[in-house]
């Protein structure tokens, strides 16, 4: 049986843990609720590099070390950075925990080296570049920039080439001290261990942490911009398109309808994208995924295609969300949503690591331990009359829209020639 | 580590059956590898395998498109199919209980597909706009011009084919290419989760006892591509992809190439990570990787670099190819078999990973190597027996292939 565990220290730094018996190894994270969100346009970026910098050495460690360290105990670690999060995570055998904790701790204290900085700051500038020869996420990108305005959400989580150049070390340790205090941490296990060694092994290492204000501010609910926006890249072949629209948040009630939701119109099988635009052939992709933040909520909407098919898909696309917001969707496809998302619920569960990402989130967004059977449960609930909820308070429609690729002008549904 | 219950039978018509019963797991995925891989592709007709993978989920059995898709949906069966060189894959992962009925609708859709003729101009337009989006996904592209100028052709094909090969396709050309490759000869089923093998054995045996078929011939291989061959592309980054040869799965020195190749890379204290990215900044994305054929085995190493630093990226690249046989330290060996044995017991966890090892491994070994066999392969590696294996085998007479505004020059 798995069971549930949690512990707030005095500094503020919350250890949440799951223990589970017939797990072989376990997966261990320290969630910094930070992200791009958090950032002033005069530091665009810094989030993600700071993410990059925890790696490169403190006191006790040269970047090199971190690295041997975290290999000498045959861990399979790394990091990301969302809008909202910072996660530094591992999964490994459960006889390393010592080491595992004495490694992550001690990073999270990082000595941000002038030299270091400096070297880091050209990986960064390289991962731009990458993404940026990858139409899909230049796409992607600029459609959240353009969906969310001036609102926090839409800062980019990389950065550009210029505001990483004229960061400094500087601003980034004042960064560091202010959103890396223990109360906006969030120590996160799950599998094969020991809860009394977890707690005694953290307090040990963490135990000093300073505390400090947490929070965030601009967290209101935003509906987009309803822009429509075309980038033209003569290089690229195919155009990109991405439809914004807003969604419940993640402490909404709704959002297991809307992820119910947003399978069920744009899923790769069986969905409604699917048989209007994959189907036929009309696309080389097509998807819907629901995305929940902190305050607000989003539905993206993509696909990429011959760049002559365009104008006619988004015609497609566009009286495919309104059947759905006039006529909502069947039981039959209720269905079909709940099998497909019970079943990778169940799957994902079996590994430390799914169990170990879901709990942590639960506890960031919903301040809740959420098991198994508790996400389960929820799906299992969820109504057709639910889907009407959330489509009554975000309707579909309410789209603002982003094409990337080699067209100069794309004409948006409905409207004039732009 | 506790017992691995794993089986295997092979029946009458060549179908080979393996399962793994984990009891701690609530689901269970399988795995069908049908020998109709894109190497298979008629030189006329290059992408029909990949086209057939869409069209055969079209309706099969009695229920057409829309009711087969419905159903597998209705299993909660998160699934795909796709094209590899040797093999066309059927993957399937959900909940234990609902294998049974999952694969009486595979065996509809291997036996009795409808290959409707109304879907062959949507397949087609899907494959030919693949196609057109690998110009979009710069590193994939490398990486198939790669293996296509490295291994003698067919092996080194890439699933999409070509754009004259998509278009001349028609309902029976596609119809008679599904006739020839699906059939049981050499055809495996893999299956590992909550399950039990003698219900399992009773099924597949009813669902595919009475298939026929006859054995493929053996393929017949050309001449190898270019050493050296350059895609301009106005990009921001340079895409650098190399191979060499290595030894294949099956050879006593397999352990060894893989000793290499982790010591080169695939943990971050790995020396290309260290040298290239870690020391020097070059590059985001470095690494190198090992793949295998049955009779011959190649390390491919790859990075992307911004365009003025490339040459400089592929010099160091290449130095530390060539400083591997100069000598390794015990330290890094350590560090290697540590992290092979810590993905070994991690993925025991997984069904998905536990039916894609009995399959792969039943394909290039025809047996299932056990747990404890690989542990104490890791655990015989040492630095002496991965030099011993690079003199056999020293990383040196590369193919390579560049994307870019530029070419690049191999370092002497």
């Amino acid at each position: 049986m798995m069971q549930f565990h949690s512990l707030l220290l005095d500094n503020g730094l919350q250890i949440i843990g799951e223990t589970n018996p017939s797990a072989r190894s376990l997966a261990l994270a320290f969630f910094v609720r930070t992200g791009s969100r958090d950032e002033t346009p005069e530091v665009s970026g810094v989030t993600h590099f700071l993410e990059h910098m925890i790696f490169k050495g403190t006191e006790r460690r040269t970047a090199l070390e971190v690295n041997r360290d975290f290999d000498r105990i045959g861990a399979d670690y790394n990091a990301f950075t969302s809008e909202e999060n910072t996660v530094f995570h591992a999964v490994l055998l459960p006889e390393y925990l010592p080491q595992a904790i004495d490694i992550l701790a001690d990073i999270l204290r990082p000595s941000l080296r002038e030299e270091d900085f400096e070297m880091e700051k050209k990986v960064i500038i390289e991962e731009i570049g990458m993404y940026e020869d990858q139409p899909g996420w230049a796409a992607y990108d600029h459609a959240k920039q353009l969906y969310f305005g001036s609102h926090l959400l839409g800062n980019s989580i990389l950065g550009t080439p210029e505001s990483i150049r004229a960061l400094k070390r500087d601003q980034m340790y004042e960064y560091f001290e202010r959103r890396y205090v223990a109360p906006n941490i969030t120590v996160v296990a799950a599998g094969a261990f020991v809860w009394e060694d977890l707690v005694q092994l953290v307090r040990k290492h963490c135990g000093n942490w300073r505390a400090g204000p947490i929070g965030r501010g601009g967290v209101e609910e935003t509906r987009g911009t309803g822009k429509f926006q075309v980038l033209h890249r003569a290089n690229v072949a195919q155009e990109h398109v991405i439809l914004i629209g807003p969604g419940p948040t993640a402490a909404s009630p709704l959002r297991h309808a809307a992820d119910t939701l947003s399978l069920a119109i744009g899923d790769d099988s069986g969905s409604r994208l699917y048989w209007s635009l994959v189907d036929p052939g009309l696309v080389e992709s097509a998807g819907c995924g629901f995305h929940e933040y902190e305050g607000t909520g989003a539905f993206y909407t993509s696909f990429s295609c011959d760049p002559e098919q365009v104008e006619e898909n988004l015609v497609v696309i566009h009286e495919e969300l309104q059947k759905v917001q006039e006529e909502n969707i069947t039981e039959q496809e209720l269905n079909q949503a709940k099998s497909k998302i019970l079943s990778a619920l169940v799957r994902r569960s079996e590994r430390p690591a799914g169990r170990m990402n879901d709990i942590g989130m639960a506890w960031i967004y919903q301040h809740q331990y959420r098991s198994v059977d508790d996400d389960l449960n929820a799906f299992e609930a969820v109504t057709l009359d639910h889907l009407r909820q959330v489509m009554e308070q975000y309707p579909l429609l309410q789209l603002t829209t982003l094409a990337l690729g080699p067209l100069e002008e794309v004409q948006a549904p409905g409207m004039s020639r732009r | 580590m506790p017992q691995q219950l794993i089986y295997q039978h092979t029946f009458a018509n060549g179908l080979t059956l393996l399962a793994e019963e984990m009891d701690d797991v609530r689901s269970a995925a399988f795995n069908f590898l049908i020998p109709a891989g894109c190497v298979y592709d008629p030189p006329a007709h290059r992408g029909i395998g990949s086209v057939l993978s869409e069209l055969i989920t079209r309706g099969a059995g009695s229920r057409d498109s829309r009711e087969l898709s419905l159903a597998l949906d209705n299993l909660g069966l998160d699934r795909s199919e796709s094209v590899a060189s040797l093999h066309m894959r059927f993957w399937g992962a959900t909940l234990a209980r609902n294998i049974p009925a999952s694969l009486e609708l595979y065996a509809d859709i291997l036996r009795h597909p409808h290959l409707p003729e109304d879907e062959v101009e949507p397949v087609q337009a899907l494959a030919l706009q693949d196609l057109q989006g690998l110009e979009d996904e710069p590193r994939q592209k490398v990486l198939i011009e790669l293996r296509n100028q490295h291994y003698p052709p067919p092996l080194g094909f890439d699933r999409r084919g070509t754009e004259e090969g998509v278009r001349s396709l028609t309902r029976d050309i596609i119809h008679r290419h599904y006739h020839r490759h699906f059939q049981p000869q050499g055809a495996i089923l893999s299956v590992a989760g909550n399950i039990k093998w003698d219900p399992l054995r009773a099924q597949v045996e009813r669902l595919f006892g009475d298939w026929k078929g006859e054995p493929l011939p053996p393929l017949q291989l050309g001449q190898t591509g270019q050493k050296v061959s350059h895609l301009v592309k106005e990009v921001e980054q340079t895409q650098i992809a190399m191979a060499c040869a290595s030894v294949p799965i099956g050879a006593p020195e397999y352990y060894a190439a893989l000793g290499a190749v982790n010591v080169l890379s695939g943990t971050s204290s790995s020396r290309l990570f260290t040298e290239v990215r870690e020391k020097r900044g070059l590059c985001y994305s470095v690494w190198a990787t090992y793949q295998t054929f049955k009779d011959r085995a190649s390390i491919l190493a790859y990075a992307g670099t911004t365009n003025e630093r490339a040459q400089e990226t592929l010099d160091v690249m290449m130095a530390e190819m060539r400083r591997l046989s100069q000598g390794i330290e015990e330290e890094e060996v350590e560090r290697v078999k540590v992290g092979l044995k810590s993905s070994l017991i991690m993925q025991q966890e997984s069904t998905s990973a536990r039916a894609g090892t009995l399959a792969g491994d039943w394909y290039y070994l025809n047996r299932v190597r056990s747990f404890d066999e690989i542990q104490a392969a890791i655990e015989s590696l040492s630095p002496a027996r991965i030099q011993q294996y690079l003199a056999h085998h020293p990383l040196q007479d590369f193919t390579l292939v560049t994307l870019g505004p530029k070419p690049l020059t191999i370092p002497a």
